[in-house]
């Protein structure tokens, strides 16, 4: 090992940890790992493109199918337009516009502070704390590990919102169970299965976490309740058929 | 040899009166590239490269480009839409009614606003939902995801309030149902609703209030969280790439270093 300062022309600050080498010509980089800190590698480099032009190319054009998609909608449907405002005539059945037609729906078989106030505050909730869970961050298939207690949970679970919905509203809550006991349907496949099973659908489902099911279950809700007050509701929010108006 | 073009676009960027708005000066090298999206304000929201991957359509189905080109439609035919209405009682309806029948091309701006808005609508749900089960909300991502739930809600704010605005029975009634649930906030529900409507129904106050924050305030802070939301897309290490993402080696791995970095 050289002493630095044995050399005239060499400056102190190019002796590193030690190491005996001209920094300057040849960079010998020593990384210390002290108590607090945890080293984080990245390692490889995959192709990239240059944003500019490539990119925002690509988001021109996607932005010109949509205008192009758009104006031909708009060139071929028109602007619903009723009558004049009138507080005294209520149309039977009143709706709200179609992404609240799901909350509608809940209306008619929940008190309005269960329906419109408590459950979509918890669907917002849910939806913000969702990366903060490291369970879904690990996203392990749910009935991988621990499979006997996960899958009473699961039973215990499935059978008390399945009964939550049929006793708790004023009337038995078909739309909302009906979605509920297929998804049960599909986690109760999966928890038969693992990632060695024969066919990929089977494969598929058993790597799926618990965040997905539960995503998936509030993605069919929503969709079913929302195409529900869409479509299938008419005056006195009775059951219609849209095709026979 | 004749000039093209591009030679005259290329000489345009030479000119001191292009070099003085645009910093990034001439040139098509790589530097140049990334100093165009790099030193304009508006671009360097987004990171100067892209992984070859993300641009593929499955990874993202361009679902958040596309609802950025819904908000760029909807402000482009709100603006002309707004210099035809006045948000009074029955002014309002009048309004709406000379946009279907005297304005010209009144009811194509009409109908083009409207339809995106719906579209707005229904691609940020997708959005969300696509986000999700690619698992593109993990750490470092977390906050963007919140963001992009507040981006949500004020999308629905949005198109709720400009439902409102045509002041037919479909735009009255829709309001009064949906107002009515605010009346269910336990303890304050009769406070939150009238703040609303600015009275106990829905009437001209309400209208002008659902204006103001229909064409001036929550398109600003529309705009303010997408600005956040895509700077935060580069900030927090381009858009998610599944698997092959760079590998962390974890603390773990590395002797000593976790457990009290003493060599034992």
């Amino acid at each position: 090992m050289t002493d630095p300062t044995s050399n005239p022309t060499t400056d102190p600050k190019d002796f590193i940890a030690g190491m005996d080498s001209n920094a300057r010509k040849s960079p010998t980089r020593v990384v210390f790992v002290t108590r607090r800190t945890s080293a984080q590698v990245k390692v490889a480099d995959e192709d990239q493109v240059q944003t500019y032009p490539e990119v925002l190319f690509r988001a021109l054009v996607a932005i010109e199918v949509l205008t192009i998609a758009l104006v031909g909608v708009a060139l071929l449907f028109n602007a619903p337009l009723e009558g004049i405002a009138n507080p005294l005539v209520t149309p039977n059945p009143a709706k709200a516009p179609w992404y609240f037609l799901g909350l509608q729906e809940m209306l008619h078989y929940f008190p309005p502070v269960v329906a419109g106030v408590l459950a979509p505050g918890l669907v917002v909730m849910a939806l913000i704390v969702i990366p903060y869970f490291n369970i879904n961050i690990e996203a392990e298939g749910l009935f991988l590990k621990d499979r006997k207690r996960r899958l009473l949970i699961f039973y215990l679970v499935a059978a008390g919102l399945s009964l939550f919905l049929l006793v708790i509203p004023e009337q038995p809550m078909y739309v909302a169970l009906v979605p509920t006991l297929i998804v049960a349907g599909f986690m109760a496949l999966a928890a038969q299965n693992s990632p060695q099973s024969p066919s990929a659908f089977r494969r598929y489902l058993a790597a799926k976490p618990l965040s997905f099911w539960i995503m998936t279950w509030f993605l069919f809700e929503l969709t079913v309740l929302t195409a529900v007050g869409t479509f299938f509701r008419g005056p006195g929010w009775s059951w219609v058929l849209p095709w026979r108006s | 040899m004749a000039k093209t073009i591009t030679d005259y676009f290329e000489e345009l960027r030479g000119t001191r009166v292009w070099r003085s708005v645009f910093r990034s000066g001439t040139g098509s090298s790589t530097l140049h590239r990334a100093l165009a999206v790099q030193q304009n304000v508006f671009l360097h929201l987004f990171s100067t490269k892209v992984r070859t991957r993300m641009l593929s359509f499955s990874t993202t189905w361009y679902l958040g480009t596309l609802t950025f080109g819904t908000l760029l439609i909807l402000v482009g035919t709100g603006i002309p839409l707004m210099f035809y209405y006045h948000p009074s009682v029955p002014q309002a309806y009048a309004d709406t009614k000379d946009l279907q029948f005297v304005v010209s091309s009144g009811l194509f701006l009409r109908n083009l606003h409207r339809w995106s808005a719906h579209a707005m609508v229904f691609l940020v749900f997708a959005h969300m939902f696509k986000v999700f089960y690619r698992g593109a909300y993990r750490p470092p991502r977390e906050f963007n995801w919140v963001i992009g739930v507040i981006l949500l809600l004020i999308t629905l704010l949005l198109s709720y309030t400009g439902y409102l605005l045509p002041w037919d029975q479909l735009a009255f009634w829709a309001i009064t149902v949906g107002s009515n649930i605010a009346s269910a906030v336990p303890v304050m529900g009769n406070k939150v609703h009238f703040l609303m409507l600015g009275g106990n129904v829905v009437n001209a106050n309400a209208l002008l209030r659902f204006y103001v924050l229909h064409c001036m305030i929550l398109p600003l802070v529309a705009i303010l969280f997408v600005a956040i939301h895509f700077w935060r897309i580069r900030k927090d290490g381009g858009l998610y790439a599944h698997q092959s993402e760079p590998t962390t080696v974890a603390a773990e791995s590395v002797p000593a270093a976790a457990k009290g970095g003493q060599f034992q």
